[in-house]
């Protein structure tokens, strides 16, 4: 089907890989599935009593791509999408989420997503998941994501999540579980400017011996934003993790980080680090001799950084 | 060519005027080497931070090419034709080395030209490529990584602050080659600051800096005895010879 013009650039700016109206998909707009499709090993079904679908990933799917794109252009309008994944034992699959508002009114717009994984025994799964806002509106873009996540014994989540620009105010709450074995790659990237507020919630549960968890945050705060930070690694068994919060502070924005680590278990070993900072002096002046202003050496630091 | 005439640099502390460099002259040809030497805390690096805008002259005239550049930010100096090498160069979190390069070179640069750029200063360039400029690196390798910088781009003026902190005796080879060959092509004007030999011997005019002010300058001829013959007084450095500076093994 034909997307109109503001719905292509929204997803062009939250899906990276591209949108397609091919293979396993399944397109939100404005509250309701505008289109989908399924492909020979994921299917998606529509759920009963509430909003949103239920995706079945089987275990013949290796290396395929599934994309479930949100899109908001009404103002004034509050989406709440339960979503939940259900992936087979062995399956490898590659999950593009991501929400973008485009609001060009006077009214908050805000959506709510809450997404559940149930992820099979030596399972590998890569989440994607953008958020963006745009429009010439003065009404409000609000994005409160929930993602929950269980594994099983050997698996392999890789969650990868960015904030771009636009959002006003976001809460995001991330629960994880993980079995023996299992590993858990986060990758959190965030940019606020103005007087944007975000906090990120995240609480990782090592329950199975030898599981693993990498959680790496990155962010710049401008103008007058404001970000906390709350990951908490619990070793509940013989474990392996460590945190890293590192952000960008400009102008007269402020940076909460509370890494929290809390061992259970004598055999778990959980590391935190955390550092906020302004641009390095050194590092303006440095790709300022390479012919750059001082607004454009800030600006490759910072892309570099959320990169 | 470079001029510096009276080149000055004071900063004030607690209310009292301290002079960190004071009347410096000197002057640089198109394609020459000069090399600028002296004792640690003479004003060395100082100097060649005012040439590159990093620090503001408080007096002083620079001229590049008959234009006055003393007023010019950092990044206009770049785009005159100065590159610089920093002598403690900073981490990017984030940034591989291959964009770095880029950055440098102001265009994609092609892999096998990032390759041959970490070649030239004695770094096994594919594992490199696309590791980022962070801590992870070592100061030694963070160095060479800066020296690639300044090589990825032609300039008019290349300024190296001790080069050779840092590195290795193999990749230090590998760098004296790389300063011989663009001595020779003789399209680039070369000014270090270095304590090494080597590189002071390469030089074809040498500067000695002490105490903030010019202590000798002249070729490398009526300059290197003073530095190495270990019979000479050595009134530039208050010192008897010069082997402060030999690796031993080139010092008969």
């Amino acid at each position: 089907m034909e997307l109109d013009a503001i719905t292509s650039n929204v997803l062009e700016a939250i899906d990276s890989g591209g949108f397609k109206q091919e293979g396993a998909y399944n397109l939100r707009y404005n509250g309701t599935a505008l289109c989908h499709g399924d492909s020979a090993h994921i299917k998606i079904k529509k759920k009963e009593g509430k909003s949103g679908i239920d995706v079945y990933i089987s275990r013949e799917a290796q290396g395929e791509q599934v994309h479930i794109p949100v899109v908001i252009s009404q103002s004034g309008m509050t989406d709440v999408v339960y979503n939940d994944f259900y992936i087979e034992e062995g399956a490898d699959v590659v999950i593009v989420a991501g929400c973008g508002i485009h609001n060009s009114g006077c009214n908050e717009t805000r959506h709510d997503g809450v997404h559940a994984f149930h992820v099979g025994r030596n399972a590998k799964v890569v989440y994607e998941e953008k958020h963006y806002g745009e429009g010439e509106g003065t009404g409000e873009n609000i994005l409160n994501p929930v993602t929950e996540i269980d594994l099983e014994e050997g698996a392999v989540f890789t969650l990868n999540t960015a904030q771009i620009r636009g959002v006003d105010s976001t809460e995001r709450r991330t629960d994880v579980d993980m079995g023996p074995g299992s590993r858990l790659y986060v990758v959190e990237k965030l940019m606020t400017h103005d007087a944007q507020t975000a906090v990120s919630n995240m609480e990782v549960r090592m329950n199975g011996a030898g599981s693993s968890a990498q959680i790496v945050s990155r962010s710049v705060a401008k103008g007058k934003s404001r970000q906390t930070f709350h990951p908490n690694a619990v070793g509940n068994a013989l474990c392996k993790a460590h945190i890293q919060c590192d952000s960008i502070i400009m102008d007269e924005a402020q940076v909460c980080s509370i890494p929290e680590i809390d061992a259970r278990d004598i055999d778990a070993q959980i590391i935190h680090e955390a550092a906020i900072g302004r641009i390095n002096t050194e590092q303006l002046l440095k790709l300022r001799s390479f012919g750059m202003s001082e607004e454009e050496a800030e600006n490759v630091i910072i892309d570099n950084f959320l990169r | 060519m470079l001029e510096v005439r009276n080149l000055t640099y004071e900063v004030v502390e607690n209310g009292e005027k301290i002079t960190i460099v004071k009347d410096i002259n000197f002057a640089v040809g198109d394609g020459e080497m000069l090399v600028i030497t002296g004792p640690n805390g003479g004003g060395k690096s100082t100097v060649a931070k005012l040439l590159m805008g990093v620090l503001k002259a408080t007096g002083g005239e620079l001229l590049l090419d008959g234009e006055d550049i003393k007023d010019l930010s950092i990044d206009e100096r770049a785009k005159a034709g100065i590159g610089y090498a920093f002598q403690q160069p900073p981490t990017f979190k984030g940034m591989t080395i291959r964009r770095l390069l880029n950055l440098a070179a102001g265009e994609e640069l092609p892999e096998p030209v990032c390759c041959d750029l970490l070649s030239n200063v004695g770094m096994c360039a594919r594992e490199y490529l696309d590791r980022e400029v962070d801590a992870t690196l070592s100061g030694g390798e963070r160095k060479r990584v800066e020296i690639a910088t300044v090589l990825a781009k032609s300039h008019k003026i290349c300024i190296f602050d001790e080069p050779e902190a840092g590195i290795d005796l193999w990749s230090f080879s590998m760098l004296v080659k790389e300063f011989e060959k663009i001595h020779e092509r003789k399209k680039e004007t070369l000014l270090l600051i270095s304590h090494q030999e080597k590189i002071i011997r390469m030089a074809d005019r040498i500067l000695i800096i002490k105490d903030g002010g010019v202590s000798a300058c002249g070729s490398a001829e009526e300059i290197l005895p003073m530095l190495f013959d270990e019979d000479r007084e050595c009134s530039c450095m208050n010192r008897k010879g010069g082997r402060m500076y030999g690796t031993g093994c080139d010092n008969k």
